[in-house]
């Protein structure tokens, strides 16, 4: 059996009174706080690129390209115009976890990715502001996402929109050429790969968990809604209609008609990518940014990496398409970091000209910015990119981990697979009015 | 094993004690008072720095809040554990430890009975003891990818049991029973070498004059196990069982590697987590680690009052 607990049972009570003084002495010590002193520090943008110096530490979650040395290449081309700078990285595996026990220190780098944790409100007391939301809205997207109190803490080098990531060649086996304008026609479809073809029609990627939570990402796309994020705050996410409702229920259905892998509890994401290019998989709901990945994963399979197609969730208003562009992880600066002026300069030159946006094929955040490559059917098919306000955002995710309902985490929705695949008891109905009691209560009891 | 050594040390003799005439002088005896301090100063301060701080700690946070990060926290004075009380969904997660006390009673059983047959003069016997031991050597991580293999779908399980002509196509983490029962398998695979090692250590501290005894007054294997190892044993007997259910009680990182608490396999100890990273309770979670403590102190205190450690005298 696992074992966590330490036997030290035996000592004698005067040995075990000592020991709780002397903790108790320890704790007064342990008993530390993040200092405020700090708060409302500005990241100004330097003047002379060639005066800023210092040696910074970029956080980041892409353990892949600070291996593979991308990342060293993009510090060496930072070099060219900042040559006193020197950029270090370290990449956390498990970010939003390592992260969150740092940032109880002052040590947590000089520049990082914004964690989910963070509230909203906090963010003057973490992150040093990258200037005014007027200044920053003119020429970036996505400033309201990092905005308190008119300053902005925070900027996404990269847009992403969610999507089916599918395998051309194995839908067009399957009779399908254009994309399903409602989840019936998508269900329809998955049923036309399963009858016509080899290739499992959806892959839930239950066992990574991650994958689920993007289809939160749905939330706008239905109703193509701007204001989808602050009907979540308001209302009830799962109530007839509703964005969430529609996106569960075709995730039920998928599973519950037998169109989603057979043994969903042992799934490989990182096989998944090869599987899907090579066609043994049809359709995946991910977002823009995996294109690459399962490109790469078809170049190293030896097959035609212009397989992998991208398509919007099927759903229309006035007969067009809506995909919501959302940033990624924002970087921010460290309020305790000594070169501000330095981390600021990576961030201002990571976002508009490393070449990163390209070589991840993602949305740029400069408004001017042409779209990517594989969007490039979207433009075709004229579907309209939103992006949803979120001035509401941090009151949702407060609702959210209040009600432990988990939109951004995969435990409701493997719940509702299992559900789907009669490994738990329930219909569907039934759950999704208990995630939207649980909701709306807790909607109550916050506002209250 | 701490316990073990403790034990061995405890029945040995401290040490020759030197006839002394004439009493040492105080100053002496102070120093002698003061030396076997010294020793344990760096021990003491490693164990109060790493283990009793930060309970004390997560008993302060247990009455706030806290969300983990945010600088500021709220006293909420019970009111955690009033939720924890109030939640019966809190609770219900502990019927999913029956599956690994279950585990234990046959890891138990398992255990006895490999040390018992490799104690006597078996061929092979210390291979043996090596092949039963290795599982436990293995890191925790490492083991529940091997077993997500070894349960998946045409996986090694199974491969093996078509090799025997059944083909069971069978999701065996599909559903809650299957998949709880095949993790607190995986359970007993891991942690059999380390109750094994603690029998085996056990039966072989009784005396081999005893056996030998045994079989000339013509007692058979199962008579001297009855006789003689069973009440020998019987201190690490019931130290076993009290780790085995609180193990039970606490078992996390094999189902929390392999499924992460999915298709009904959350144990008390993800639910924390989740409750402490995922949803940025830490107040609560602290409180429900307060609580799954006092369950296991209690749990052991019940055991030490129905099986009292008596001292065993074999000769």
């Amino acid at each position: 059996m696992n074992r966590r607990t330490d036997h030290r049972t035996n000592g004698p009570a005067t040995r075990r009174a000592t020991l709780a003084l002397a903790a108790a002495t320890l704790l007064l010590a342990a008993c530390t706080g993040t200092g405020g002193s700090t708060e409302g520090a500005d990241a100004k943008a330097p003047d002379d690129p060639s005066r800023v110096s210092g040696t910074i530490t970029v956080l980041t979650v892409r353990t892949d390209l600070v291996q593979d040395g991308t990342m060293d290449r993009y510090a060496a081309a930072f070099n060219k115009t900042y040559p006193k700078v020197k950029v270090e990285f370290q990449a956390l595996t498990n970010y939003e976890s390592e992260i969150k026990i740092r940032m109880n220190t002052e040590n947590y780098g000089d520049v990082l990715l914004i964690p989910a944790v963070i509230e909203k409100d906090d963010y003057p007391k973490f992150f040093a502001s990258l200037g005014s939301r007027e200044e920053r809205r003119e020429k970036y997207r996505f400033t309201d996402f990092t905005t308190v109190d008119g300053k902005v803490y925070g900027q996404s080098p990269v847009g992403v929109a969610p999507g089916f990531v599918y395998n051309k060649r194995v839908w067009k086996e399957a009779g399908i050429t254009e994309w399903p304008t409602t989840p019936d026609e998508f269900l329809a479809a998955l049923k036309a790969v399963k009858s016509r073809t080899d290739a499992i029609p959806y892959y839930t990627n239950f066992a990574a968990q991650w994958p689920l939570t993007s289809w939160t990402y749905v939330n706008g796309s239905v109703s193509c809604d701007t204001g989808a994020t602050t009907k979540l705050a308001e209302g009830n996410p799962w109530a007839e209609g509703a964005d969430l409702r529609v996106a569960d229920t075709l995730l039920h259905d998928i599973v519950a008609q037998g169109l989603a892998e057979k043994d969903p509890t042992t799934t490989n994401w990182e096989a998944s990518k090869t599987r899907l290019a090579k066609g043994e998989i049809a359709t995946q709901w991910l977002g823009t940014w995996a294109v690459v990945q399962f490109r790469d994963a078809a170049r190293k399979a030896g097959v035609n990496p212009d397989d992998i197609g991208f398509m919007p969730f099927p759903a229309q208003v006035d007969g067009t398409f809506c995909a919501v562009v959302a940033p990624d992880y924002n970087q921010a600066v460290n309020i305790h970091s000594d070169h501000k002026e330095a981390a600021r300069a990576w961030i201002d030159w990571f976002t508009d000209k490393s070449g990163y946006v390209e070589d991840n094929l993602a949305i740029s955040p400069l408004r001017d910015a042409p779209l990517p490559e594989v969007l490039k059917p979207y433009e075709e098919e004229g579907v309209q990119l939103i992006e949803v306000d979120d001035a509401r955002g941090a009151e949702v995710k407060r609702i959210d981990n209040e009600s432990e309902v988990g939109i951004y985490k995969p435990d409701y929705r493997q719940d509702l697979v299992d559900l789907a695949r009669g490994a738990r008891d329930g219909d569907l109905d039934g759950f999704l009015d208990d995630l939207g009691r649980r909701w709306t209560e807790t909607q109550k009891s916050l506002g209250s | 094993m701490a316990h073990l050594t403790e034990k061995a040390r405890g029945t040995a003799p401290a040490a020759p004690a030197p006839p002394r005439p004439v009493p040492a002088p105080r100053r002496a005896r102070l120093r002698r008072g003061v030396t076997p301090w010294l020793f344990l100063l760096a021990p003491l301060a490693l164990l109060v720095t790493f283990t009793y701080a930060p309970i004390v700690n997560m008993v302060a946070y247990s009455f706030t809040d806290w969300d983990g990060v945010s600088p500021e926290l709220r006293f909420t004075g019970p009111g955690n554990y009033t939720e924890i009380f109030t939640r019966e969904d809190l609770f219900q997660v502990f019927f999913v430890s029956g599956y690994y006390l279950a585990a234990s009673a046959v890891q138990i059983v398992a255990a006895l009975y490999f040390a018992t047959v490799l104690s006597f003069n078996v061929r092979f016997r210390n291979f043996f003891k090596g092949v039963l031991f290795f599982p436990y050597l293995i890191n925790g991580v490492a083991i529940g990818f091997v077993f997500l293999y070894f349960f998946q779908d045409g996986g090694t399980l199974d491969s093996v049991l078509g090799l025997f002509g059944a083909d069971p196509d069978h999701a065996w983490l599909g559903d809650p029973v299957s998949a709880n029962t095949s993790l607190a398998g995986v359970s007993v695979w891991r942690y059999l070498g380390l109750n094994f090692v603690l029998f085996l250590g056990a039966i072989q501290s009784i005396p081999g004059e005893l056996y030998e005894a045994a079989e000339l007054d013509g007692a058979n294997r199962w008579q001297q196990f009855r006789h003689i190892i069973a009440p020998g044993i019987k201190p690490v007997l019931t130290l076993t069982v009290i780790l085995s259910v609180s193990g039970s009680l606490s078992a996390f990182e094999i189902p929390y590697i392999m499924t992460g608490g999915a298709t009904g396999t959350e144990t008390f100890v993800i639910q924390t987590v989740k409750l402490a990273f995922q949803f940025n309770k830490t107040g609560l979670a602290s409180a429900a680690a307060v609580v799954l403590l006092l369950i296991i102190l209690l749990v052991t205190w019940v055991q030490r009052r129905l099986v009292p450690d008596e001292r065993v005298d074999l000769v």
